[in-house]
């Protein structure tokens, strides 16, 4: 039950259905049995073409605009408005200068997608559903992608959309957000409804515990186990891209043994390019990278990973798998190399096999066997399988990137045991993540990183997720 | 289930696509020769029971094997993601260049064959290369780069052989001079006991085998193999792994070219004895269709090149029939179409049997206990 003009949060686990029931609301999956109800109306929807017609429109997570397009072309891309057979830009133009106007989502029509920053490409989706005629909004993790002043920028949008009497299903896994934003919350677990309370009558403590059944783990680590042993240097480092546009800039930090060193920012700005870099898949143009007191330029990406780099990479179905090879062949991925996967020129099937079996024992990968082909496992299970098979090669330095992306609570929580852990036993760890409390949690030392340059170096322990995001947009003035 | 249980039934899973496709094409073809005023069983029993004499059993070996290898030359491309599709001018320009050699050279038996091998391997593999350098250094993309290397091979191995390697006797066919008898590949007819007359097993069918075992272990059982495998299914986590994207281009079409030079050799050790212009062209083009067929495997290819092999060679029954042959082209055809849809609706079924297996793993375990803090 949602009802008019109301904000309405849906919560859970990765995994607790919440992406299968939106799907259902907007026509992609067919609900087994159970009926949906708009407006106190049964309808049936066999495509989102119905769903749009019976004005329930989406959001999605990962926006579908077209970078080289206006704003105005990408909002009426499939709806297009015509005068006789002649496309009527003009018209479009004026509606969402009106759309914008009153949900207070300034945007200029005829900007091109490009240029927009993540917050404002997610104010032309919003329009863009309305544009259509929506007056049910499903938000997917909305605020996933955004820095702290935009979230708050689309919070005040969405008290505007309210007002208006736009219904609103904004699904989120932040707790906090929740709180602040809804006006009432459904918590599911395991594809069924736990419960829908009010945000004044419990606390988000409460809303954990009723998504996971027990506490929600934090990321946290304990006591210093930071050393002054250097494992890998950055000095100046220059990175020009394709166009010779510069990708890295004078990047110079250095990670030592027993220590997470954290690098956040807003998304392409340049840490991908980062960790490409130290994974030698990028020419330098300047600065040396040195790796234990070697100058590790020179050396291939294979040399790299044999003399001790581990990499987890951030999008592990990009990066990190075969998806349709076994897991025991996912398990030698990166380590082909050296044994026990491998005697001299030979595959060692055997000892990969036996590894691979270790690794899944040790990790929690749950799967039948080693046998079965990567796409089958859900995401945590592919994740912890890619951490296992680098911590078990016994690295010198971790490179991290988003190790907790997409995954359940309960894996995420053995993946950031598995850092502290490695922390403890002397290694260093180079972290980058968009989630601003994984990485305050975590680091022992916090790098801002903006237009490819390292702009703030921060303490993790007195900063707030506002200053951070202050830094990270560029938004503080002085560069620390 | 037990270990065997599921060897047979990865091998029944893996029969099924070709089996059902095989079924389709001889409905389709009935339904052509039906249409055509031919009765379609008239025509396969006659295909049947002339293919499955001892001669043409032969006929249909010796057919398969030069497919077989073009099969694998064109499946190690495609096992790292590359499509060469130049096999065809690979192996016409190696076998031109391996005959001259071949017959300007005097040696021993033990190293004559061995030599010309060489030669064919060398220049497949250089004229494959061109094109793996290309992409690997300007990405060129290899199917455009194979396509018109294919063209200028043709020119090439005909310019050679008008002006420089032409046995100037007295016929007017354009052939290269004949190579010496220890450069000659005898039959296996001695391994059968008695052949029908005029039927030859060719001797290079050993060849072909131990391309085949090479191929296997090399690809499957290798470092070497691995890393051109994973490329092949996902080049980013490849080079995330450390392999050599560049590298792995330029080698990878080397030894597929390399393997692509010994497709004319069959013929030419073990027939003509020479180049000529009655060689046997297409093969490059027919070993895609072969190797898409057996899914590049080893196995599958082998049963593949003597199933288009068999089909070939029993056709030739229906000249005398009255039926046109051609029929066996649209069998082939129709094959491979459904093949491909047939491998790719099983593949789906498999997956999603997979992923709920892998679910109801899940669930059945205890979820972990959270991780204390």
């Amino acid at each position: 039950m949602v009802h008019t003009g109301e904000v309405h949060a849906i919560v859970g686990e990765n995994g607790a259905g919440k992406s299968t029931l939106m799907k259902i609301l907007y026509g992609m999956l067919a609900p087994d049995e159970g009926t949906i109800r708009v407006d106190g109306k049964e309808v049936r929807f066999k495509s989102p073409k119905d769903a749009i017609a019976a004005g329930i429109g989406m959001v999605h997570q990962h926006f579908m605009l077209a970078d080289n397009l206006t704003v105005a072309e990408n909002v009426i891309l499939g709806a297009e408005p015509t005068k006789g057979v002649m496309l009527d830009l003009d018209a479009a133009r004026a509606r969402i200068r009106e759309l914008a106007h009153s949900y207070g989502m300034e945007l200029d029509p005829d900007a091109l997608v490009e240029v927009l920053t993540v917050g404002e490409r997610q104010r032309v989706e919003i329009i863009k559903v309305l544009y259509r005629g929506a007056r049910i909004l499903i938000l997917d993790e909305p605020t996933a992608v955004l820095v702290p002043q935009e979230v708050d920028d689309l919070f005040a949008s969405l008290a505007e959309l309210k007002r208006e009497g736009v219904t609103i299903l904004f699904i989120s896994h932040k707790l906090d957000e929740v709180l602040e934003v809804a006006d009432a919350i459904t918590v599911i677990r395991a594809g069924r409804t736990v419960g829908t309370v009010e945000p004044d009558e419990v606390t988000a403590e409460d809303l954990a515990e009723m998504m996971v059944g027990s506490e929600l783990p934090k990321p946290i680590i304990t006591g210093s186990t930071v050393t002054d042993v250097v494992e890998l240097e950055l000095e100046g480092v220059d990175v020009d891209g394709p166009e010779g546009r510069p990708l890295l800039a004078d990047v110079s930090f250095r990670v030592c043994r027993g220590e997470i060193v954290g690098v956040a920012g807003v998304e392409g700005n340049g840490q991908t390019e980062l960790v490409e870099t130290i994974m030698g898949l990028h020419q330098l143009r300047a600065g040396t990278i040195r790796l234990g007191g070697d100058d590790i330029v020179g050396w291939s990406t294979r040399e790299r990973r044999h003399r001790g780099i581990g990499w987890i990479p951030a999008d592990r179905h990009r990066n990190g798998l075969l998806l349709q090879a076994p897991l025991w062949e996912n398990a030698m991925l990166g380590h082909q190399d050296s044994p026990p996967f491998s005697k001299g020129p030979w595959i060692d099937r055997v000892g990969a096999r036996k590894r691979t079996a270790e690794i899944m024992q040790e990790f929690d990968v749950r799967a039948p066997g080693v046998d079965v082909t990567a796409h089958a496992l859900s995401g945590g299970n592919q994740q912890k399988l890619v951490v296992g098979r680098e911590m078990t090669a016994g690295p010198r330095l971790l490179v991290a990137s988003h190790p907790t992306r997409g995954i359940d609570v309960g894996a995420q929580a053995a993946v950031w045991a598995q850092l502290r852990d490695a922390r403890q036993a002397g290694l260093a760890v180079l972290l980058i993540s968009a989630d601003l409390e994984e990485l305050i949690g975590l680091s022992d030392t916090l790098l801002v990183m903006l237009r490819g340059r390292m702009v703030a170096t921060l303490d993790p322990a007195t900063v707030t997720p506002k200053e951070l995001g202050a830094h990270m947009t560029g938004a503080t003035g002085a560069v620390v | 289930m037990s270990g065997g249980g599921k060897i047979l039934r990865r091998i029944g899973w893996g029969l099924l696509p070709p089996a059902a496709a095989l079924l389709f094409a001889l409905a389709i073809s009935s339904i052509v020769l039906q249409l055509s005023g031919n009765s379609p069983w008239t025509t396969f029993s006659a295909m049947w029971e002339y293919g499955t004499r001892e001669r043409t059993l032969i006929t249909t070996v010796n057919l398969a094997v030069p497919l077989y290898l073009s099969a694998v030359a064109v499946a190690i491309g495609f096992k790292m993601g590359l499509f060469n599709i130049g096999v065809e001018g690979q192996y016409r320009l190696a076998a031109v260049m391996s005959a001259a050699a071949g017959a300007a050279v005097s040696l021993p038996p033990v190293l004559h064959v061995p030599f010309i091998i060489l030669v064919a391997m060398v220049t497949g593999a250089a004229w494959a290369g061109v094109a793996g350098v290309l992409k690997a250094t300007r990405g060129v993309h290899e199917v455009i780069a194979t396509i018109m290397l294919n063209t200028i091979a043709t020119g090439i191995g005909a310019y050679l052989l008008a002006n420089y390697f032409q046995d100037r006797d007295n016929s007017l066919n354009t052939k290269t001079k004949l190579i010496p008898t220890s450069g000659w590949v005898p039959s296996l007819n001695r391994l059968l006991g008695s052949v029908p007359t005029g039927a030859n097993l060719q001797g290079f069918l050993v060849g072909a085998l131990v391309v085949g075992i090479l191929f296997y272990v090399v690809v499957w059982r290798t470092r070497f193999g691995f890393d051109l495998r994973a490329t092949g299914l996902n080049p980013f986590a490849a080079q995330a792994s450390g392999v050599n994207a560049k590298g792995m281009i330029v080698r990878t079409m080397l030894l597929s070219g390399a393997i692509a030079g010994l497709v004319g050799l069959p013929e030419m050790l073990g027939f003509f004895h020479r180049y000529t212009l009655d060689f046997t062209t297409g093969l490059g083009f027919a070993g895609i269709a072969v190797a898409l067929l057996g899914r590049n495997h080893p196995v599958g290819m082998a049963v593949a090149a003597l199933l288009f092999g068999f089909l070939s060679s029993s056709a030739q029954i229906l000249d005398l029939k009255d039926v046109p042959k051609e029929i066996v082209g649209i069998m082939q055809g129709v094959i491979l179409l459904s093949v491909v849809v047939a491998y790719e609706v099983v593949r789906r079924i498999r997956a999603a049997g997979e992923v709920r297996a892998a679910a109801e793993h899940d669930r059945v375990r205890e979820p972990a206990a959270p991780v204390p803090a």
